[in-house]
């Protein structure tokens, strides 16, 4: 096991732009609404940052090829800005060019931004693209809705589910992440739903129906991230920081029959989780994790990911959520900021997004969807792709020395 | 020298008939006079079928139980091949997983076109596959839009241990155009249907029959199944009862059941004929287009250990009732419906990947390791299985004839589909190999996890910019109708 990160990094200040419709904002300003919190919440100068990441998940309809659009949004001064892009993972995977970069010593404060304007696509729902030639011939074209409801019918078979009960535990995922949602100013979607709306809704892609798939929104998230001692001289007092940074990207072992998957969970997050609780120390989960931000682009995506993350019993996720474990006052909130259901999900901003908001969770400036449990440990998961082929992250951040 | 002959024979009729009276119901308003007509029902492709994707059924059939090395040459005869300047049935070569030492040429130009290849093979010394496949387009409130089906037909001719020994036969050419289509036209232009029954079929079939029967000896008493592929009511049983032969032998045109399919009809009726046909009896194959073409086959003992196959009559149990004709229409390009932005995608197929990739994308042909015999697809450079890195140790390994079971699926309405909802999943093949796959020809609640599915040859998508059709393998129930 390589040595880790534990402790290492510390963030110095984050921003996050509203999310939504932004009909308004390019998708530049968008990252200058973000950088202005950040900064300003960092107390430092733009000057001072040594390199930046850009998290995007769409290019071609957003702010085209490269690290230069951020350079130039941002007026940086020609430092290195390196774009990355990982599916849905594109945030964090940001997340984690800045922090190796302080943790390496190679910069002392570094920045990582993630945008998307997705609502200049023209699409209800993410766009349609190549996923390369020889994909293109033999694979699935189908929606990002339709590549995630296959998990349902295979996690059924396999634990025995019924079709009105597992309909039921991922509606109340939704009607959660509803509830939250609109205890969120920033959030994209801030009304609350009852269960038999959810329930009742048109179907999308069997058995998700409207409110079981996220919002497509605009936004950008970002992090400027240094060393605990250079945060702690610059005034900073108590710091969050990174205890766990872990991406996983399939190598195809899903497609293999008889290896062992089942096309019911998420290989990658299973994996990078384990390693990310080793990096964090922690080695109960269930009872050390305070709080969760996880990938629920689909309701039930966020189900079996309480199983892959280790928090669920496996076969058990839906009775979990049908208990309320993962409710705003449960025993580990998740999506306690409304999730991508609700807060939104512009695929580049999203993973900076929820470790966003378990930064002000940690620090007490959640306002009034704050936690009053003293939170310790924050998660975050993004996962991209489709089940048989994907990427997961987790990110898992707390309090200085705990 | 053995004799020479057919060897086996199969066909392809698509699942969704397409009630005659909806589209009556719709345009009879319009076309009155059609009412006489809106009996029945017709075969109607699939939007992701077309003659290339049918033949290839047609011959799946007819090789059924084969060893496929046996075949030398493949034709594809159609009016509607879908590629003027590609070779089509190369197409059907690639999907068949045929040698490359296999000839292979398109037929076209004439409603004769598949028996006239079928008495070419005859005539010749290969082992050929002779197939025909049609999916011809009719204007709205059209005569040939109630008449016209799509189907599919495939015999293997040779020589050694023939079905049906080939006893001679006999064309005749003339220059009568009773209907065409110029290049580049999407609908057959028809004269009056009196001239072509008095000057066409009695005239030059009836004349072509007498002739053909007289150059092989044969008393019209003698032959036991009058295969007369002219798709009008009578026509068949006075041409026969002109020639001698009994007309009470005729075979079923399938006007009420397929309808006419074109080149394929001669084929996909001989099938039939020959499902039913007693070793000793004499089979008479009439086809007409510019002239007339008569073939005469004898059935032998061979023929009752053919392995079982689908044929015309396992196609036609197998079968969905379909009123929808605005869905015909729209699957026919007759209607212009909203696509939306998700039908887009710009489809470019690049030529240089079709070709490094063809053996798996047309054949289905996966990799097997030789040293853990993990099955995958597609075949890659590296194996599938993480904890054994053989690298280069796949061996070719043919997919499309095995059976496979779903283990997660959807029903998609986001996703673009011309035939909504999409059908997705994931299928694990029966002795190993796992494929995420389109689902064809699927109703509501035939799926779930654990339900048995067979792979069929299908277009994947269009082009629209550049017109170049995309083909790969979707997955469908098995039925019962299953050989």
């Amino acid at each position: 096991m390589p040595r880790g990160i534990k402790d290492k990094v510390a963030i110095l200040g984050m921003g996050c732009s509203k999310f939504g419709e932004r009909w308004d904002k390019d998708a530049d300003q968008l990252m200058v609404e973000a950088f202005d919190e950040a900064l300003v919440d960092a107390g430092i100068e733009t000057s001072q940052i040594d390199a930046a990441w850009l998290g995007v998940g769409f290019d071609a309809q957003n702010i085209g090829p490269s690290g230069i659009p951020l350079s130039m949004a941002l007026r940086l001064p020609n430092i290195g800005v390196t774009k990355v892009e990982n599916y849905c993972a594109s945030g964090t995977e940001s997340f984690r060019g800045a922090v190796y970069a302080v943790a390496s010593g190679a910069c002392d404060i570094a920045l990582a931004l993630g945008v998307e304007k997705l609502k200049d696509t023209g699409y209800g729902g993410l766009p349609v693209r190549s996923r390369g030639t020889t994909f293109d011939m033999i694979g699935v074209t189908g929606s990002a809705p339709g590549s995630f409801a296959q998990i349902a019918s295979a996690y059924r078979a396999k634990h025995g589910v019924s079709r009105d009960d597992l309909k039921r535990a991922i509606a109340h995922v939704s009607v959660k992440s509803h509830a939250n949602g609109a205890k969120n100013p920033k959030a994209h979607l801030q009304k609350a739903v009852d269960i038999d709306t959810v329930l009742n809704a048109p179907m999308i892609a069997d058995p998700l129906g409207l409110y079981d798939c996220c919002g497509v929104s605009d936004g950008a998230a970002c992090a400027i991230v240094t060393t605990p001692e250079i945060a702690k001289a610059l005034g900073k007092q108590e710091l969050v920081t990174i205890k766990a940074l872990q991406i996983s990207a399939s190598n195809g072992w899903e497609m293999q029959q008889g290896g062992g998957w089942d096309g019911s969970y998420f290989h990658t997050t299973r994996i990078a989780a384990a390693k990310a609780y080793e990096e964090a120390g922690i080695t109960k989960p269930r009872e050390q994790v305070s709080l969760m931000e996880v990938h629920d682009c689909f309701s039930i995506t966020e189900l079996v990911t309480m199983e892959d993350l280790y928090i669920s019993k496996e076969g058990e996720g839906w009775k979990d959520v049908r208990d309320g474990f993962f409710d705003a006052d449960g025993s580990i909130p998740c999506q306690i900021d409304g999730g991508l259901k609700c807060f939104g999900h512009p695929i580049g901003a999203s993973g900076l997004r929820m470790i966003y908001e378990n930064y002000l969770q940690l620090l007490g400036r959640a306002g009034d969807r704050q936690r009053q449990d003293n939170p310790v440990f924050a998660l975050s998961h993004n996962l991209g792709g489709q089940p048989v082929q994907n990427v997961s992250a987790v990110a898992i951040v707390g309090l200085h020395g705990a | 020298m053995s004799e020479t002959g057919i060897l086996a024979f199969g066909a392809y009729i698509p699942k969704r008939r397409l009630q005659r009276a909806a589209i009556h119901a719709f345009n009879g308003w319009f076309a009155g006079g059609l009412r006489g007509l809106a009996k029945g029902e017709k075969a109607v492709a699939n939007w992701d079928e077309d003659a290339i994707t049918m033949g290839v059924e047609a011959a799946r059939d007819c090789l059924t139980g084969l060893d496929r090395t046996i075949v030398q040459r493949v034709t594809l005869a159609s009016t509607t091949l879908p590629f003027a300047d590609r070779l089509n049935a190369g197409v059907v070569k690639e999907a068949l997983a045929l040698a490359d030492a296999t000839g292979a040429n398109d037929a076209a130009g004439s409603l004769r076109a598949g028996s006239s290849s079928l008495m070419q093979a005859l005539d010749g010394q290969a082992t050929q596959l002779v197939i025909a496949s049609d999916n011809r387009k009719a204007k709205p409130a059209s005569e040939a839009e109630m008449n016209y089906g799509d189907a599919a037909g495939a015999m293997l001719v040779g020589q050694g241990n023939v079905i049906a020994r080939y006893l001679g036969g006999h064309s005749l050419t003339i220059d009568f155009v009773d209907h065409f289509r110029s290049s580049g036209s999407d609908f057959d232009y028809a004269w009056e249907s009196r001239w072509i029954r008095d000057e066409g079929y009695a005239a030059i079939l009836g004349k072509a029959l007498k002739n053909g029967l007289g150059k092989l000896g044969l008393d019209g008493t003698a032959i036991d199944h009058a295969v007369i592929a002219v798709p009008v009511k009578g026509v068949p049983e006075q041409l026969a009862k002109k020639a001698g032969i009994r007309p009470e032998v005729c075979s079923d045109p399938l006007m009420a059941v397929v309808g006419d399919s074109g080149a394929a009809h001669p084929l996909v009726m001989l099938t039939a004929c020959l499902e039913k046909a007693k070793p000793g009896e004499k089979i008479l194959l009439a086809s007409f287009g510019q002239g007339a073409d008569v073939l005469v086959f004898e059935a032998t003992e061979a023929l009752t250990n053919l392995p079982p196959r689908w044929g015309v009559s396992g196609h036609l149990a197998f079968r969905q009732d379909d009123s929808n004709y605005g869905r015909y229409l729209f699957h026919r390009n007759l209607l212009r419906l909203e696509k939306g932005i998700r039908a887009e995608m710009d489809q470019k197929q690049p030529g240089t990947t079709l070709f490094r990739q063809r053996k798996a994308v047309l054949g289905l042909i996966g990799g097997r390791c030789t040293k853990t015999g993990t099955v995958q697809f597609p075949k890659t450079e590296i194996n599938v299985n993480p904890n054994d890195r053989a690298q280069g140790t796949q061996e070719d390994y043919p997919l499309a004839e095995r059976y496979a079971k779903v283990i997660a699926f959807t029903a998609d309405n986001l996703t673009f589909s011309p035939d909504p909802p999409s059908f997705y999943g994931t299928i694990d093949f029966e002795g190993g190999g796992r494929l995420v796959t389109e689902f064809a020809d699927v109703c509501a609640d035939e799926i779930e996890v654990g339900v048995e599915m067979r792979m069929v040859f299908r277009i994947k998508a269009t082009d629209d910019q550049r017109h170049f059709t995309k083909y790969f393998w979707k997955a469908v129930p098995v039925s019962k109708g299953d050989a």
